[in-house]
C-alpha cells in the first residue's frame, strides 16, 4: 500500500523517462491513483468524480516541463485544484456594525461545538472583544456545566439561565441572551447549541428557531475532521435546515486526512474559516487551505517536495 | 441497451461477458463507497461479483443486488460471537473498560449499557475515569442517576488510573456484578494519553481482570476508524466495538474492515441519545442499512 499520492504516481511513472507529452494512457492510470488517494482520504465519491474530470482536462496533452518529472507535475496540478476548491484566502468573521455580533454554532453530536465556543471566546478576548457564551444546549447531560467550566477557563462570561438536562427552552434562552448582551455591553455573542443529526427534522427545526431568535451574523457548521462519506449529506442537511455561513473543522490534531473538508467546501461553496486542533482552548487557528491540501494528499509540504527535484 | 430491436438486444446480451450494465455496477460501487466500507473492500467485492456474475450469467439487477447482499452478510459474518464477556473474576466484579477518540459516545454508551445490565437483574457501578474533560464526571453521574446506579468519581485532574481502581475496589466491596469504567476521549496519535490509558487498564488489573474492552466508534467516522481501532487495540487489547450514532444517515461501513483485519467483532450499536437506545449488533440489519433498504 502506498501512503501518499506521490508514491502512487511514482509507481505509475516508474521507468518512464521524460516523454515530452503525457499520453491519454498515462493520464488515465494517474487518474486511477488520484481517485484512490482521494477516496482513502474520505473525499465524497461524487466530488472525486468531478475533481478528476477537472484535473484530467488540464493534464491531457500537457507538456512535461524540463524542470519537473511527470509525478511532480501532476501533484502540482492536483494540489492547485484542491486549494482552489478549499478556498484561496481565509475569510474572517464579519463583525456587526451595531454590536453585538452574534455567532451561532451548529453541528452533529460530539463534533466539538462547546469546546469551540470556549476557543472562540478566548481568541476574541485576546483581541479585546468582550464575548458572551450562551448555554442553549439544554438537552445533553451536563452540557450547561461543561460550557460554564469552559467559559471559566477561557475567562469569558457565560449566560446560562436554565440548568439544562431537559429543563428550559433553548429558543427563549437564545432570545434572552441578546437582550442580556445589549444591557451588559457584550460585543460578541456565541451561541452553543445541542448536537443534532441532519435527518432529525424536529431538532433541525429547533435549530432554525434558535437562529430566528438571535439572527446571527455568522452561523458556523462545526464538523469533525474524521468524518467519512456522510459529510456531504450532513453538511447539506444543516445548510438547508439552518443555513450555514462558514465551516469549522475540528480534531485536526489527529491523523485523519480530512477529505471531508474538500467535499463540504465543494458542495456547500462556503468557506472553511477555522481549524480546531486540540482539546485545550489555545489549540485553535485560522484555516489554511494549502496545509489542508497537502494533508489530503498525504504529504508534508507539497511545494518543498516539488522543489526538491 | 440503446437498441430497441429485441433480437439485437438478446444477441448483445449473449455476447457480453458481463451482462449487467455499467450503471448497475456504478450504483453498487457508489453504495459501498458511500457507506465508508473503503476502496479496498469495495473493489474486492465488486470484482469478485463481476467474475461470478459473468460465469453464472446473472443479468437481472434485482437478483444481482440479492447476491451482493449475501456477499456483504458473509463479509460482516453473522457467525461471530458478539456476546459481552461479563464473567466475574472470583469475588471481584466483571470490569468493562470503555475507550475511544473524542466525542464518539463513550459516556452515553456507559449509561445505556448500565441500563441494559440493570434490566437483566445485574448490579452495576460506574467509574468516572475521565477526569480531564469539563464536566465529564458530572455527565456520567447524571447517567448513573438516570439508570439508578452509583458512580464513583474524584476531582477534576485526579489520576484516572486511581479513580478506575477505586471504582473496581468499591464495586468489589459492594459485591456488584459489573463495574463499567468511562475514560476520557483521546486521539490515538497522542502517545502520552495512550500510555495513560494503558496504565488505567494495568492498574485496574491489579485488583480484577478487565473482561471487556469496548472501543466506541462513531458511525460517521471514515477511513481513520481503522487506524483508531488498530492503535487502541495495541494499547488496551480491544475485545469489542460499539458502533454509535447509527440513527443518523451514516452507515458505519468502516467496522467491516475493523472486524476483518483486527478480528474484533462489533457487539453493540447506539441508536440515539436516550436511555434505551442501545442494541445488540445485527448483521442483517447492518447490511440492509448499507444497501439503503
Ligand atoms: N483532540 C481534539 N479533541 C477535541 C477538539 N475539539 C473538541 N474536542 C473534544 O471532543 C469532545 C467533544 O467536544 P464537545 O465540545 O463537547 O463537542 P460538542 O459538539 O459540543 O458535543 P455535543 O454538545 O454533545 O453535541 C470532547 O472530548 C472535546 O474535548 C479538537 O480540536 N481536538
Ligand atoms: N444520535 C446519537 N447521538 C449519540 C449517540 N451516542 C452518543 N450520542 C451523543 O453524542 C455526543 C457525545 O457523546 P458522549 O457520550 O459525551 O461522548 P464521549 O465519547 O463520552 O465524549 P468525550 O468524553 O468528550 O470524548 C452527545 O451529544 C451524545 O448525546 C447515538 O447513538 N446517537
Ligand atoms: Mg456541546
Ligand atoms: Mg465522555
Amino acid at each position: 500500500m502506498f501512503d501518499t499520492l506521490q508514491d502512487r504516481l511514482a509507481s505509475v511513472f516508474k521507468g518512464l523517462r521524460s516523454k515530452g507529452r503525457l499520453t491519454e494512457a498515462d493520464v488515465d492510470s494517474s487518474m486511477r491513483e488520484i481517485r484512490i488517494a482521494l477516496l482513502e482520504a474520505d473525499v465524497n465519491l461524487g466530488v472525486v468524480k468531478e475533481f478528476i474530470a477537472a484535473v484530467k482536462e488540464r493534464l491531457v496533452g500537457l507538456e512535461i516541463s524540463k524542470a519537473l518529472n511527470p509525478t511532480q507535475q501532476i501533484v502540482k496540478i492536483v494540489n492547485e485544484e484542491l486549494i482552489a476548491i478549499l478556498g484561496g484566502e481565509t475569510r474572517r468573521i464579519r463583525f456587526a456594525k451595531q454590536p453585538p455580533t452574534v455567532i451561532m454554532l451548529a453541528g452533529l453530536q460530539g463534533a466539538g461545538k462547546t469546546t469551540l465556543a470556549g476557543k472562540l471566546g478566548r481568541w476574541l478576548r485576546s483581541q479585546n472583544y468582550s464575548p458572551l457564551l450562551v448555554a442553549a444546549d439544554l438537552q445533553r447531560p451536563n452540557a450547561v456545566n461543561q460550557l460554564q467550566i469552559v467559559g471559566e477557563r477561557a475567562g469569558v462570561h457565560v449566560f446560562a439561565p436554565e440548568p439544562g438536562n431537559g429543563v428550559g427552552d433553548p429558543i427563549q434562552v437564545a432570545r434572552d441572551s441578546i437582550t442580556h448582551a445589549r444591557n451588559k455591553l457584550y460585543d460578541v455573542v456565541i451561541v452553543d447549541t445541542a448536537g443534532r443529526l441532519g435527518i432529525d427534522e424536529e431538532l433541525m427545526r429547533q435549530a432554525a428557531d434558535i437562529k430566528a431568535a438571535v439572527n446571527p451574523h455568522e452561523t458556523l457548521f462545526i464538523v469533525d475532521a474524521m468524518i467519512g462519506q456522510d459529510a456531504v449529506n450532513t453538511a447539506k442537511a444543516f445548510d438547508e435546515g439552518v443555513g450555514v455561513d462558514g465551516v469549522v473543522l475540528t480534531k485536526l490534531d489527529g491523523d485523519a486526512r480530512g477529505g471531508a473538508a474538500l467535499s463540504i467546501a465543494r458542495v456547500l461553496g462556503k468557506p472553511i474559516m477555522f481549524a480546531s486542533n486540540g482539546e485545550k482552548l489555545e489549540d485553535f487557528d485560522l484555516f489554511h487551505p494549502d496545509r489542508m491540501a497537502s494533508r489530503i494528499l498525504g504529504m508534508g509540504d507539497v511545494l518543498t517536495l516539488i522543489e526538491q527535484a | 441497451a440503446s437498441s430497441n430491436n429485441a433480437l439485437a438486444r438478446a444477441l448483445a446480451d449473449l455476447l457480453s461477458v458481463d451482462q449487467l450494465d455499467e450503471d448497475t455496477w456504478d450504483d453498487f460501487e457508489a453504495t459501498l463507497i458511500a457507506s465508508d466500507l473503503g476502496v479496498g473492500p469495495t473493489t474486492e467485492l465488486t470484482e469478485a461479483l463481476r467474475r461470478d456474475f459473468a460465469v453464472d450469467g446473472v443479468s437481472d439487477p434485482a437478483q444481482a443486488k440479492g447476491i451482493l447482499r449475501d456477499e456483504l452478510v458473509r463479509l460482516v459474518d453473522p457467525t461471530l460471537d458478539r456476546t459481552l464477556n461479563l464473567e466475574k473474576d472470583g469475588d471481584n466484579p466483571a470490569v468493562v473498560l470503555v475507550v475511544g477518540v473524542n466525542g464518539t459516545g463513550k459516556t452515553t454508551t456507559v449509561g445505556k449499557l448500565a441500563r441494559v445490565l440493570v434490566a437483566e437483574g445485574k448490579t452495576v457501578m460506574l467509574g468516572a475515569a475521565d477526569t480531564f474533560r469539563a464536566a465529564a464526571a458530572e455527565q456520567l453521574a447524571t447517567w448513573g442517576e438516570r439508570v439508578g446506579v452509583e458512580t464513583v468519581r474524584s476531582h477534576e485532574g485526579a489520576d484516572p488510573a486511581s479513580v478506575a481502581f477505586d471504582a473496581v475496589a468499591k464495586g468489589a466491596e459492594a459485591g456488584v456484578d459489573v463495574v463499567i469504567i468511562d475514560t476520557a476521549g483521546r486521539l490515538h496519535t497522542k502517545t502520552g494519553l495512550m500510555d495513560e490509558l494503558g496504565k488505567v487498564k494495568r492498574v485496574v488489573e491489579k485488583k480484577a481482570k478487565v473482561s471487556e474492552v469496548l472501543l466506541v466508534l462513531d458511525a460517521t467516522t471514515g477511513q481513520n476508524g481503522m487506524t483508531q481501532a488498530r492503535i487502541f487495540g495495541e494499547v488496551v487489547d480491544v475485545t469489542g466495538v460499539v458502533l454509535t450514532k447509527l440513527d443518523g444517515s451514516a452507515k458505519g461501513g468502516i467496522v467491516v474492515q475493523v472486524q476483518r483485519e483486527l478480528g474484533v467483532p462489533v457487539k453493540l450499536i447506539g441508536l440515539g441519545e436516550g436511555v434505551d437506545d442501545l442494541a445488540p449488533f445485527d448483521t442483517h440489519g447492518f447490511v440492509a442499512g448499507i444497501l439503503g433498504e
